[in-house]
C-alpha cells in the first residue's frame, strides 16, 4: 500500500488516546477509533459515522485507516487457504488459515524474511527483510474472509516472534484487549525457537501459550539444525522455563518436526524424556515437507507413530500435528519465496 | 558451555578502553578483560539499561587485556550510532562471554562476510588457527579489518573475496561466487560460517550442494 501517512490500523488504546490529545479531540475518541478500528468491519475513516465530518477530515489529513487486503489467495483441497500479503515495503508475507472442524486457526507471519537460518526452513533462504508492524500482523487476521469467525491464532508464519517482540506483544494487546478483539489469551500460540531473554519478557508480559521449536535435544545436533542453538542452547531456554508453572491454563508445547534417521531414534526419545523431565508440556511431532536444498526427508508414518508412542510412554504427552495444505505450498515461505522470485 | 549460568548473560556496566573506526561506519570497541573467555564466543552489549542488549561476537584474543568487538552502526539503530559516539571513559553494559562456537585443532574453513570475521579473528588472536582456512568476503577492499596481520599470519590460508571492487589483489566476487568456482570442496572438513543471515543460508546451501555433509556445517547468525 502506497501510503506516506501513519496507520491507525494496529494502534492502542493508549496510543489511541495520544492521537486525540494531539488532535485536540476528545478523549472518549479514542474509544470510538477502537471500536471502529477492531470490532466492526469497515476500512476508512470517512466511515466512521459517529465522529463529526470535521474530526474525520482532521483525522484523514494524517492518518490512513491501515487494513490491506490479501494480494493472492490459494485454496487446498482439504480447505486450507494460504493468504499473501503485500507490505508497506513491496514486500511479501504469508498467513494460513487452516480449517478443522468447529476450529479456524490462523496461522500469521512476525517478520518479512527470517534470520535465524534454520536448516529446515524455506523462510530463512529469504534472508531477513523486515520487521512487520502490530498493524501489519493483526492485519493477517482482520482482512481475510474468515476474519470474523477466527478461533485461534498461532504465530507460526514467517519469522521469529521473539526477534519482534514489542510488536508481537502490542499485537496480542490488540487482540485480547477488550477495546480489541477481546480474544482470550489462552486462543493464542506464539513460537519461537527460544531466544531467552525476549522469551522471559514474554511470559512476563503474555498470558498467550508457547510454543518452542525443539526438534532435537542434543547440543550438536541442533547446532548443525539451528544456529541459535550457539547463542541460546535448549538446555538454557528448558531450565528458564522450569521456572514457570504450566499446570494451569497456560501451556507450553515443544514443536519437534521429524528427520528420518536423524532425530527419530530411542535415544531421542531417551533424551528428550531427560530434558524435559519435570516440565508439565507437551510435543507435537510435525512431518517435514521438503525445501530445495535441504538434505532433509520425513521418516515413514510407522516410524512418526513409533516415535509418538514411545515419547507417550515415557509420560509426555504427544501428538502428530496433521499435514495441511500439501497441495497450496504448505511449508511456510514457499509462496512468498515464488512471488518474491517473480518480482525479481 | 555452562548454559544453565544466569550470571551469564547479566549485565555489568564497564568502562570502555577505547573505540576506533576502523572501516567506514565499522567500529571496534573495547573494554577491560576481567575473566577468561573461549575464542568464538559472544557477549551481550547494551549502552542504556532499559533498552535490550545486542549479541556481539568476541575478535579480541583470550589472553588480550581487553575484549574487543565489531560493530557496523546502523542508521535509525538504537544501540550502534550511541555506541559509535561513546569514547574512553564511558560507560556501556556487558555480560559476560559466553556461547560455544569454538572449534578444535581439526581441518577445518571458516567462511564470514563483513564484521562475521569477529570470531575467527578472536581464534587467530589467540592462537588457534592450526589446520584453518579464512575466507572473508566484503564489498568495498577497505572492508579488509585486519588484512596486514592476517595476510602474515595465514598466508595463503587466507582469501579476500571483494564483491565491488577488483584491485588484483583479491577475488573479484562474492563469497558464494568464490566457493562455486573451486572443482572440489574437502568433504571431511568442518565449515564455520558467520554473518548476515542470507549469506549463511546461501553459503551453506552451496556446500550442500557441492557435497559437505549439513552436520559438518556450524552457523553463528547476527541477530
Amino acid at each position: 500500500m502506497e501510503t506516506t501517512k501513519e496507520l491507525l490500523f494496529g494502534k492502542t488504546l493508549n496510543e489511541l488516546i495520544q492521537v486525540a490529545s494531539d488532535l485536540g479531540l476528545p478523549r472518549f475518541t479514542a474509544r470510538q477509533l477502537t471500536d471502529w478500528l477492531y470490532k466492526k468491519q469497515i476500512g476508512s475513516i470517512a466511515e466512521m459515522s459517529n465522529l463529526s465530518k470535521s474530526t474525520r477530515e482532521l483525522l484523514s489529513e494524517k492518518f490512513d485507516f491501515g487494513t490491506v487486503p490479501p494480494t493472492k489467495v490459494q485454496v487446498s483441497v482439504d480447505g486450507t487457504r494460504k493468504y499473501l500479503f503485500t507490505t508497506a515495503r513491496h514486500q511479501f508475507i504469508e498467513t494460513a488459515m487452516i480449517p478443522d472442524d468447529d476450529r479456524i486457526t490462523v496461522c500469521v507471519s512476525s517478520q518479512v524474511g527470517c534470520k535465524m537460518g534454520c536448516l529446515f526452513c524455506m523462510t530463512a533462504k529469504q534472508g531477513f527483510q523486515g520487521q512487520l508492524s502490530a498493524g501489519e500482523i493483526v492485519n493477517q487476521i482482520r482482512s481475510i474472509e474468515e476474519t470474523t469467525t477466527v478461533s485461534n491464532i498461532v504465530y507460526m508464519g514467517m519469522g521469529e516472534p521473539f526477534d519482534n517482540l514489542d510488536e508481537v506483544l502490542k499485537s496480542i494487546e490488540i487482540l485480547t484487549s477488550d477495546w480489541g478483539y477481546g480474544m482470550s489469551p489462552r486462543r493464542i500460540t506464539v513460537s519461537s525457537i527460544g531466544i531467552v531473554p525476549a522469551m522471559t519478557r514474554f511470559l512476563a508480559e503474555s498470558e498467550a501459550h508457547l510454543a518452542i521449536s525443539l526438534h532435537t535435544p542434543f547440543d550438536e545436533q541442533r547446532k548443525s539444525l539451528m544456529p541459535v542453538q550457539i547463542a541460546y542452547p535448549i538446555a538454557e531456554v528448558v531450565e528458564e522455563l522450569r521456572k514457570y508453572d504450566f499446570s494451569g491454563q497456560r501451556r507450553v508445547s515443544f514443536e519437534y518436526i521429524l528427520f528420518k534417521g536423524l532425530n527419530d531414534t530411542p535415544i531421542h526419545v531417551k533424551e528428550l524424556s531427560r530434558l524435559l523431565n519435570g516440565i508439565k508440556c507437551r510435543i507435537n511431532l510435525i512431518r517435514f515437507h521438503p525445501v530445495p536444498g535441504t538434505p532433509l526427508v520425513s521418516p515413514d508414518e510407522e516410524t512418526i507413530t513409533h516415535f509418538k508412542n514411545q515419547l507417550n510412554d515415557k509420560g509426555i504427552f504427544t501428538s502428530v500435528r496433521a499435514s495441511r495444505g500439501q497441495d497450496i505450498y504448505a511449508a511456510c515461505g514457499l509462496l512468498s519465496t515464488k512471488e518474491q522470485n517473480l518480482k525479481i | 558451555m555452562q548454559s544453565t549460568d544466569k550470571n551469564k548473560t547479566e549485565l555489568k556496566p564497564v568502562r570502555i578502553t577505547g573505540n576506533e573506526e576502523i572501516s567506514p561506519n565499522v567500529f571496534m570497541v573495547s573494554w577491560k578483560r576481567e575473566g577468561d573467555f573461549n575464542p568464538g564466543q559472544v557477549v551481550k552489549i547494551t549502552a542504556d539499561k532499559q533498552e535490550p542488549p545486542r549479541i556481539y561476537s568476541i575478535c579480541s584474543g583470550n589472553e588480550e587485556a581487553d575484549i574487543s568487538v565489531l560493530f557496523n552502526v546502523k542508521p535509525g539503530g538504537v544501540l550502534t550510532p550511541r555506541l559509535a559516539s561513546m569514547k574512553a571513559g564511558d560507560e556501556i553494559y556487558v555480560s559476560q562471554p559466553y556461547g560455544n562456537f569454538g572449534c578444535d585443532d581439526s581441518l577445518a574453513t571458516w567462511i564470514s562476510t563483513g564484521t562475521g570475521i569477529a570470531p575467527f579473528y578472536s581464534m587467530i588472536r589467540s592462537g588457534r588457527f592450526k589446520n584453518k582456512k579464512l575466507i572473508h568476503g566484503v564489498s568495498h577492499a577497505n572492508q579488509f579489518y585486519f588484512e596486514d596481520f592476517l595476510s602474515k599470519t595465514l598466508g595463503e590460508n587466507y582469501i579476500r573475496c571483494c564483491s565491488r571492487e577488483n584491485n588484483g589483489d583479491h577475488f573479484p566476487g562474492r563469497v558464494t561466487e568464490y566457493l562455486l568456482g573451486l572443482p572440489e570442496l574437502p568433504k571431511a572438513d568442518k565449515y564455520y560460517l558467520c554473518g548476515q543471515a542470507l549469506m549463511v543460508v546461501e553459503v551453506r546451501d552451496l556446500l550442500i550442494q557441492k557435497g559437505v555433509p549439513y552436520h559438518h556445517i556450524y552457523a553463528e547468525i547476527f541477530f
